[in-house]
């Protein structure tokens, strides 16, 4: 039998007719010609296969870059900003010396094809990235979409990846502080597993991707690389899901949470003692992504031996070994006299650790395999050069019919009976309906650090224990709006996520964000994605919040059918002292209740509209981002000088959504007046952008009226903190029992 | 003069640092210990705290039960120094047979994270004596193997012997036979629960109360007092 000699540079060189199999790993033919180019060769199996996942949708963004660049060029003067978009991971100055970094990102496709360890995978990638910048992980955040509550598969997505999130979060020891869990029949085929994550370091510590100084040593430490994941960039998340491909499931990796929680301890020990000179994760496209971006981002090459790469499985091809994705990974680059005590400290964690390169003074990324030389590629090209498209985009022509059919035409409820009966299916639908059974699955309070936590607006936590300095993320994104103007869809979920932090009294500082979106090869679909990058990007700008970093999940829809748009924006915030936090739930009887903000007839993609009349038509509630800073500014100022003892914002489900839960958290109820100039309905389940209730001591009254004032913020008395009803004089009274047993039975019911 | 408690990091082991904090807000001084290392360090007593040591793959606190420092802490324990598990440590302690009975998988076979309330049933250990006999507190517990179990005669014993330490009320949240949460040795130096009172000792943290607050100083002033 004869065996195929390796493929090695100069066996590619000499045999330039040799087909390679570039279609299958999902590259089109003029990418693959453009490699040739490049290399001016065929490009060794080896070569190609790198090539093949770093220029993935998934890995290069090459559908979404022409597009994204805005967030960049439009980025606001911030002094807070340390590290910006393109490293693992954005930095925020929080002061004190303190840095925070935080990002979000996808695990959509994997997550539907294998729940469980598609989101469990999902939590260990991102927290990866924010090893890799220096900084102790400290809480994770995960923004979830499923498909319909009531069909049967969400039975099985559902279930899974909560239990997959816990699974791996709990084990890892990071509380589980925020995030949403929303259900729309458009997300059927396609979850969204949308995974955040936050780290504290102090300044010094901050650590970049980037292999400097020749003669410094790689060492890949961690797990051993298996074969699975071979291909999850590249094929999973690259393409569209298809009936007649067979299962995927072999792409999907395999988590394993304990290794992981040994990597963040032994990688963190290393910091502490100086010994890394720059760091890289191993998620999407494994060794390749790792190798090339480290050299590229370094100041030389980079030479690797391929063979001393630990392996779980002995069969596999050198092919193989770079494109794998097995989990729990990572790579450092050492200065030779500091290997030793790096390696040791593995030890101690007993993590498996190898030598398997180093950095050298050229400009090529080398890598061997029994002694051949299988890659020669400047690694520029690989991680940097991938191929650019400016897909074409246009409206969609039933965009125009979408937003004729007016949501605030439709039939109202005309007798206070009606409104009662609607106000009880709202709250007790399942995306207004209570979460706990979700929630409960996830540690919230491990590192003894959480001040807040979902159903909080924003989760909340400390980083220093004698000043009290605290942070603050939220995540929101509103497909429903989204399809009704992407542009203005994408700016709310913004101004959603900063009102959020906000409102616990926290201050804004900067933006992750998640592009959830269909096919970009539909026209249809591009152009809600370049709607909302710009819509975003504007928002961002005017808000004075940049955008750190994120992730761009393309091709989520099955056949014809796009999932909604779904920009998901993480905002994180600064709170000096998160003994001045303000929570959601009532805290005492007899404290005022005032709306701030302004109250417009917007059912435009509404709760309302979806809970009552199964209904997505019109416009999306308009923005005001200079309101959105004043409300901001007074939640703040209010939090700070204890004028107020709560506070929720408004958002999905309008005023009654957000007094049921700050009256089903406290254990206290409401007496509500309509206010002059509004109906019981529209006062009721109107979602305009830009408000917020507070509870205001009766003894701060005055004062706060007066800091309303002189600020031009429209504050409305409109109640009292009182009894076991939620009572709407004049029209109806509902109990806090009634309210609990209709909010809190609908996920169990469903999901349990 | 404080005492010194120590407070072993298994790999794995998650609630280290959290339970350090809770010993210096009673006022005591955390000793960090390391599983590999045989030596207690001269502590006066030894918390075994939560997480997943070895990842709980096996079965929970299996492996951990068979680390160096647990000879030692098992040697000492035996002649007297108060050690306190906490979750896992609570698991590990029954593998090593310093406390009877075992924990399996909860009953509705999800992890479970929630404000607890418990009765206090023996506030006479080494571990609970700033409570009072049938005081109710709430502590968080958040927990994948949490359902208690023991065989008949030995609950009967734990039963008659008033060492049932804590109870679940209001709820079970794992199955636990007799809703149990917590349970002492004979001589009530060595105390396991589920629930996590180092999570509950500061106003503004977690859920806002300081029920877990009086383990520590129960222990604190026991060996001041010693």
């Amino acid at each position: 039998m004869s065996r195929t000699p390796l493929d090695t540079v100069e066996h590619a060189a000499a045999t330039p007719d040799v087909e390679l199999p570039w279609a299958e790993l999902g590259l089109k033919k003029d990418e693959y010609e453009r490699i040739v180019e490049i290399l001016g060769r065929r490009p060794t199996g080896a070569e190609l296969a790198m090539y093949s996942v770093m220029w993935s949708e998934h890995c290069s963004y090459k559908s979404s870059k022409v597009h994204l660049r805005q967030f960049g060029e439009k980025a606001p003067e911030s002094d807070a900003l340390l590290v910006g978009i393109g490293e693992n991971a954005g930095v925020v100055d929080v002061g004190q010396g303190y840095a925070v970094t935080f990002k979000v990102e996808s695990h959509n496709h994997p997550s539907y094809v294998e729940p469980y360890q598609g989101a469990a995978t999902g939590v260990g990638g991102i927290v990866r990235d924010i090893i890799a910048m220096g900084a102790r992980p400290v809480a994770v955040v995960d923004p979830l979409r499923f498909g319909a509550a009531d069909h049967p598969d969400t039975k099985r997505v559902l279930p899974g990846v909560v239990a997959g999130i816990g699974g791996y979060g709990n084990c890892l020891g990071l509380p589980n502080i925020g995030g949403e869990v929303v259900f729309d029949a458009c997300y059927q085929g396609n979850p969204l597993v949308n995974a955040g994550a936050i780290g504290v370091m102090r300044h010094e510590d901050i650590h970049l991707a980037k292999a400097s100084g020749a003669g410094n040593k790689v060492i890949l430490y961690g797990a051993r690389t298996g074969g699975d994941g071979i291909g999850g960039a590249s094929i999973l998340a690259s393409e569209t899901f298809d009936d007649a491909k067979p299962s995927k499931r072999p792409a999907v990796q395999v988590g394993d949470p304990f290794q992981e929680k040994l990597l963040i301890e032994c990688t963190l020990e290393a910091f502490r003692e100086k010994l890394v000179v720059g760091i890289q994760d191993l998620g999407a496209a494994g060794l390749s992504c790792a190798t090339s971006e480290l050299a590229s981002n370094g100041s030389g090459g980079m030479r690797v031996t391929l063979d001393d790469v630990p392996l779980r499985d002995s069969t596999l091809s050198p092919e193989e070994i770079l494109m794998s994705e097995s989990q729990e990974r990572m790579c450092a680059v050492v200065e030779p006299g500091k290997v030793d005590r790096f390696l040791e400290i593995c030890d101690k964690w007993d993590v498996i650790a190898t030598v398997i390169g180093e950095v050298t003074d050229g400009d090529r990324l080398e890598i061997y395999w029994h002694g051949g030389k299988i890659v020669d590629v400047d690694p520029r090209t690989v991680a940097h050069d991938g191929p650019v498209y400016e897909r074409p985009y246009a409206r969609p022509e039933w965009q125009d019919a979408l937003q004729a059919d007016d949501a605030n035409k439709l039939p109202r409820p005309r007798s206070s009976e009606e409104l009662k009966d609607q106000v009880l299916k709202l709250v007790g639908s399942p995306n207004q309906a209570s979460k706990q059974w979700i929630t409960q699955q996830y540690d919230h309070f491990v590192q003894g650090n959480t001040v807040l936590a979902m159903p909080e607006d924003s989760g909340m936590i400390r980083i220093d224990e004698a000043s009290g300095l605290g942070v603050a993320i939220a995540t929101d994104g509103n497909g429903r709006y989204a399809k009704l103007d992407p542009y203005t869809g994408a700016q709310l979920a913004l101004a959603e996520a900063y009102r959020n932090v906000a409102t616990t009294g926290a201050k804004p500082l900067a933006v992750s964000d998640c592009l959830n979106f269909g096919s970009p090869e539909d026209p249809a679909v591009m152009w809600q994605f370049a709607e909302a990058v710009r819509g975003l990007a504007d928002a961002c700008q005017q808000l004075g919040t940049p955008v750190t970093g994120g992730n761009v999940s393309l091709y989520n829809q099955t056949g014809e059918t796009a999932i909604h748009p779904t920009p998901v924006v993480a905002v994180l915030g600064v709170i000096d002292d998160v003994a001045r936090r303000t929570p959601a739930a009532f805290q005492e009887e007899g404290q005022l209740l005032y709306l701030l903000g302004d109250t417009r007839e917007e059912f435009g993609g509404s709760a309302w509209s979806q809970v009552v009349h199964d209904h997505l038509g019109g416009l999306p509630p308009q923005v005001d981002l200079e309101r959105e800073r004043l409300l901001g500014e007074i939640l703040i100022a209010a939090s700070r000088d204890g004028m107020i003892d709560s506070a929720h914002d408004l958002s999905d489900g309008g005023l009654i959504q957000a007094v049921v839960e700050s009256a089903l958290l406290g254990e206290k109820g409401a007496r509500l007046v309509v206010p002059d100039g509004l109906d019981a309905f529209t006062f009721l389940f109107s979602e305009s952008a830009g408000r917020a209730i507070v509870a205001v001591p009766r003894s701060e009254e005055v004062r706060f009226n007066d800091m309303c004032g002189a600020r031009g913020l429209p504050a409305a008395r409109i109640g009292v903190v009182d009894g076991d009803t939620v009572e709407v004089q004049g029209e109806f009274a509902l109990t806090l029992r009634e309210l609990r047993e209709v909010h809190e039975r609908t996920i169990p019911a469903l999901l349990a | 003069m404080t005492a010194r408690i120590g407070v072993v990091t298994f790999p794995g082991s998650l609630d280290d640092r959290d339970t350090q904090r809770a010993i210096r807000v009673a006022g005591a001084e955390p000793v960090a210990l390391w599983h590999k290392d045989k030596s207690l360090k001269q502590v006066d007593a030894v918390v075994l705290c939560g997480g997943f040591s070895y990842g709980d793959y096996l079965r929970a606190g299996a492996i951990a039960r068979f680390s160096p420092v647990m000879d030692t802490v098992i040697e000492q324990a035996k002649a007297g120094l108060p050690v306190l598990g906490i979750c896992n440590g609570f698991q590990i302690l029954t593998e090593a047979h310093l406390l009877p009975g075992g924990m399996l998988g909860n009953d509705h076979l999800h992890f479970i994270c929630r404000d607890q309330k418990l009765r206090v049933e023996n506030a006479d250990t080494a571990w609970t004596t700033d409570y009072t006999a049938g005081q109710e507190i709430h502590i968080p517990l958040k927990n994948m193997d949490g359902r208690y179990v023991a065989d008949r005669y030995t609950l009967d014993e734990l039963e008659a012997e008033g060492r049932v330490a804590f109870r679940y009320l209001d709820f079970n949240p794992n199955g636990s036979l007799n809703d149990i949460a917590g349970i002492t040795n004979e001589a009530g130096n060595v105390v396991g629960l589920m629930p996590h009172p180092e999570h509950a000792v500061e106003s503004l943290i977690g859920t806002g109360r300081t029920d877990g607050l009086p383990f520590f100083t129960s222990i604190l002033k026991k060996l001041v007092n010693a």
